[in-house]
């Protein structure tokens, strides 16, 4: 242990250094405490900096309860471990359940779109599932952001004052509806009203095959689906985006109007690059959300009969891993069959998880609450160090 | 800018106008209102939309004190009567354990992320666990205790099993929420309990908890609204069943979700679209009445700081 100002001989006596390093010009006493107890060298003379680190605590509670804060302490720990071990469960469980029924999988799991589990000669994959999943949740997306971001700087910046309040919760009601309400509406009322929708945008863009319409008017389709769900995630998308929005600095917006800029344009420079990164992460957590939805898709979307060529237009039905799971859920009756259910849950499990994982990220990388957080951790880590 | 300065005279009455707006930005100004305005507009009209429908459809039934009091035993697809008692006591018992399971987990999971754990690495993996755990679809959460609870265990579908399932689903609200509240708590209120010689744990279970407690409650509420609503669970690992069953261990049991699924079939029969509507309208209610009582708890109860 040399100190970083190289003042120390290097062949000490133990007990003196820690004396000399605290007599020591303040700063440099500093660093080098918070050196021994991070490259963890406390090994060799670890007695000081630990008597050191127990001081603030062992000072402020005294010896009494001890055996009340272990308890305590434990139970809080646990069940912090408890959530890791959750979801460690989760994805193990799933995993070890999917792998004898992948084993026996006659077709390429990942890119068949058969699926005819169970029987002698099983058959399944997930292309035709992770197609529909994938494009209407993003479709519905495309909807939902650009609707949330109007309705979140509405709440924040246009309503009335005295409106914004019952405004925001009118639009967190929306949250409250449960999914199988949205599916009966969004199947009986809804839907109907698309049809116009679905057919002027099938005459226009026909030649595409996303958008080409198949014959008959059904409208129990991936594009109602997505409408669907973009009502559904709305109300996520927009309570994220209304709190960035909310805290984009007065300084920054006043100067902007302070220049001369129009309210919209002080929004186009001081708000919405401020507000960026929030809104993506928002807009991911709310795929996530769209991803996984389950009743209200089973409910809208009709099943393609299994004889039908594999149709990729939003204009027809299809299946979700969320809808064919549950559409199946009778159908549980052999390990093998689960298991391919199971299989198909668990990429659905990855798929939501990597999209939520890269919204933490982006929030935590780039939100301005993110910068005051490692600050104050450090902060913290040093008071315990 | 400089050279308009230097080449103008100081004011000339049109060179300051202090407005400053050309015809296009005005214009661009008044669209981007309009939109955001219609963004707005378009937003409340499927929340008025939906509700109107489930209100008008649903409300008759749950006029008559049958609906709260019967359940559906004997009664067909094509007969008028009975109620949803059975369906409404399964929603609120499978929440009820769901709660009792899931909140003592996720108070103590914040306070260990915010009085024990803060800034260490473990914390931190906890803390992404839970986002993880936010994001987890609840049929892959029914999936999960399907896979624990039927395939490896060998117990039968019941009303349990789906309560083990929705402990997923509430947990990283409840925990989440009370996190931020535990975290409003100022340390002034910490620091002057230790230095009374309070110890640690009784300082978060006398005063940081119960300066938090509104914002805790809150957090149970919408946790207990996220669930109730949930239907996936109840698809996988529950049956329908139309008799009074109270027991979450034993047997099939009704529930609000799949009390609408059951009949939504039949919906061109009017009896059984009656039901569902007014089904619908009961589950929304429950939900409705606890997201209000959760916004009016934290309002009247919020943390002050200072």
């Amino acid at each position: 242990m040399s100190s970083p100002d190289g003042t120390a001989p290097p062949d000490r006596p133990d007990g003196t250094a820690a004396d000399q390093v605290a007599a020591d010009p303040a700063p440099t006493a500093q660093q080098s405490t918070e050196v021994l107890t991070e490259s963890g060298v406390e090994a060799t003379d670890g007695t000081p900096a630990a008597a050191k680190a127990g001081d603030d605590r062992e000072l402020a509670l005294g010896p009494v309860g001890h055996l009340g804060d272990r308890l305590f302490g434990g139970l809080a720990r646990g069940s912090g471990g408890l959530v890791i071990l959750i979801v460690a469960f989760v994805g193990i469980f799933l995993l070890a359940l999917a792998i004898p029924a992948l084993a026996d999988d006659k077709s390429s799991f990942l890119f068949s779109r058969v699926w005819s589990p169970g029987g002698s000669h099983p058959q399944f994959g997930i292309a035709a599932l992770f197609y529909t999943t994938v494009i209407s949740s993003l479709i519905g997306m495309l909807i939902a952001v650009p609707v949330a971001i109007g309705v979140a700087l509405f709440v924040t910046y246009y309503a009335p004052k005295r409106l914004a309040a019952p405004v925001a919760h009118a639009v967190d009601l929306l949250a409250a509806v449960p999914s199988i309400v949205y599916g009966l509406w969004g199947a009986l009322f809804f839907a109907p009203i698309l049809l116009p929708v679905i057919n002027g945008l099938s005459d226009g863009l026909g030649w595409i095959p996303v958008f080409k319409k198949p014959i008959g008017d059904n409208v129990g389709v991936v594009f109602t689906v997505s409408v669907v769900l973009a009502i559904m995630i709305l109300p996520v998308v927009t309570a994220i985006s209304r709190e960035i929005f909310a805290q984009t600095p007065i300084a920054h917006r006043e100067g902007a109007l302070a220049l001369g800029a129009t309210k919209w344009e002080m929004i186009r420079m001081a708000v919405l690059p401020y507000g960026r990164s929030g809104v993506v992460s928002a807009s991911m957590l709310g795929l996530g959300r769209a991803l996984g939805e389950t009743v209200a898709v089973m409910i809208i979307l009709t099943v393609p009969n299994g004889n039908d060529p594999w149709d990729p237009s939003i204009f027809a039905g299809g299946e979700t891993f969320a809808s064919k799971i549950a559409n199946n859920a009778a159908e549980f009756d052999s390990p093998e069959k689960t298991g391919a259910y199971i299989a198909a849950g668990l990429v659905l499990f990855v798929v939501t998880f990597l999209v939520n994982s890269a919204a933490r990220i982006i929030v935590d990388r780039s939100t301005p609450g993110a910068k005051k957080r490692p600050r104050r951790n450090r902060r913290a880590e040093g008071a315990t160090a | 800018m400089t050279t308009i300065a230097e080449n103008k005279p100081a004011y000339d009455g049109q060179a300051l106008d202090l407005t400053g707006r050309s015809g296009a930005r005005a214009f661009k100004n008044t669209l981007a209102t309009v939109l955001i305005v219609l963004a707005f507009v378009i937003a409340l009209i499927p929340l008025a939309w939906i509700l109107i429908t489930v209100i008008g459809k649903g409300y008759h039934l749950l006029l008559n004190a049958d609906w709260w009091s019967q359940s559906q035993r004997g009664i067909t697809v094509r007969r008028a009567g009975g109620g949803a008692y059975h369906a409404i006591m399964g929603t609120l018992i499978m929440a009820l354990i769901t709660a009792v399971i899931a909140v003592p987990i996720a108070i103590l999971g914040a306070i260990y992320l915010v009085e024990y754990g803060k800034g260490t690495r473990v914390a931190k993996v906890v803390s992404f666990m839970i986002d993880i755990l936010t994001g987890v679809p609840s049929i892959v959460a029914a999936l999960f205790v399907y896979a624990v609870w039927i395939t490896v265990f060998g117990f039968n579908r019941v009303g349990f099993a789906v309560s083990l399932s929705l402990v997923l689903l509430m947990l990283p609200v409840v925990l989440r929420s009370t996190e931020e509240m535990l975290k409003l708590v100022p340390d002034e209120l910490r620091e002057a309990s230790y230095a009374l010689g309070v110890p640690k744990w009784k300082t978060i279970l006398k005063i940081v908890v119960p300066t938090a407690f509104g914002g805790i409650v809150t957090g149970v509420m919408l946790g207990l609204a996220r669930v109730m609503g949930e239907t996936a669970p109840l698809l996988i690992l529950v049956g329908y069943s139309k008799n009074i069953n109270l027991n979450p261990f034993n047997g099939f049991m009704g529930a609000l979700p799949t009390m609408i699924n059951q009949d939504r079939t039949e919906l061109a029969l009017p009896h059984a679209a009656d039901r569902v509507w007014a089904a619908a309208l009961t589950l929304i209610l429950l939900v409705l009445v606890l997201n209000l009582l959760a916004r009016l708890i934290a309002r009247f109860s919020a943390v002050k700081s200072k």
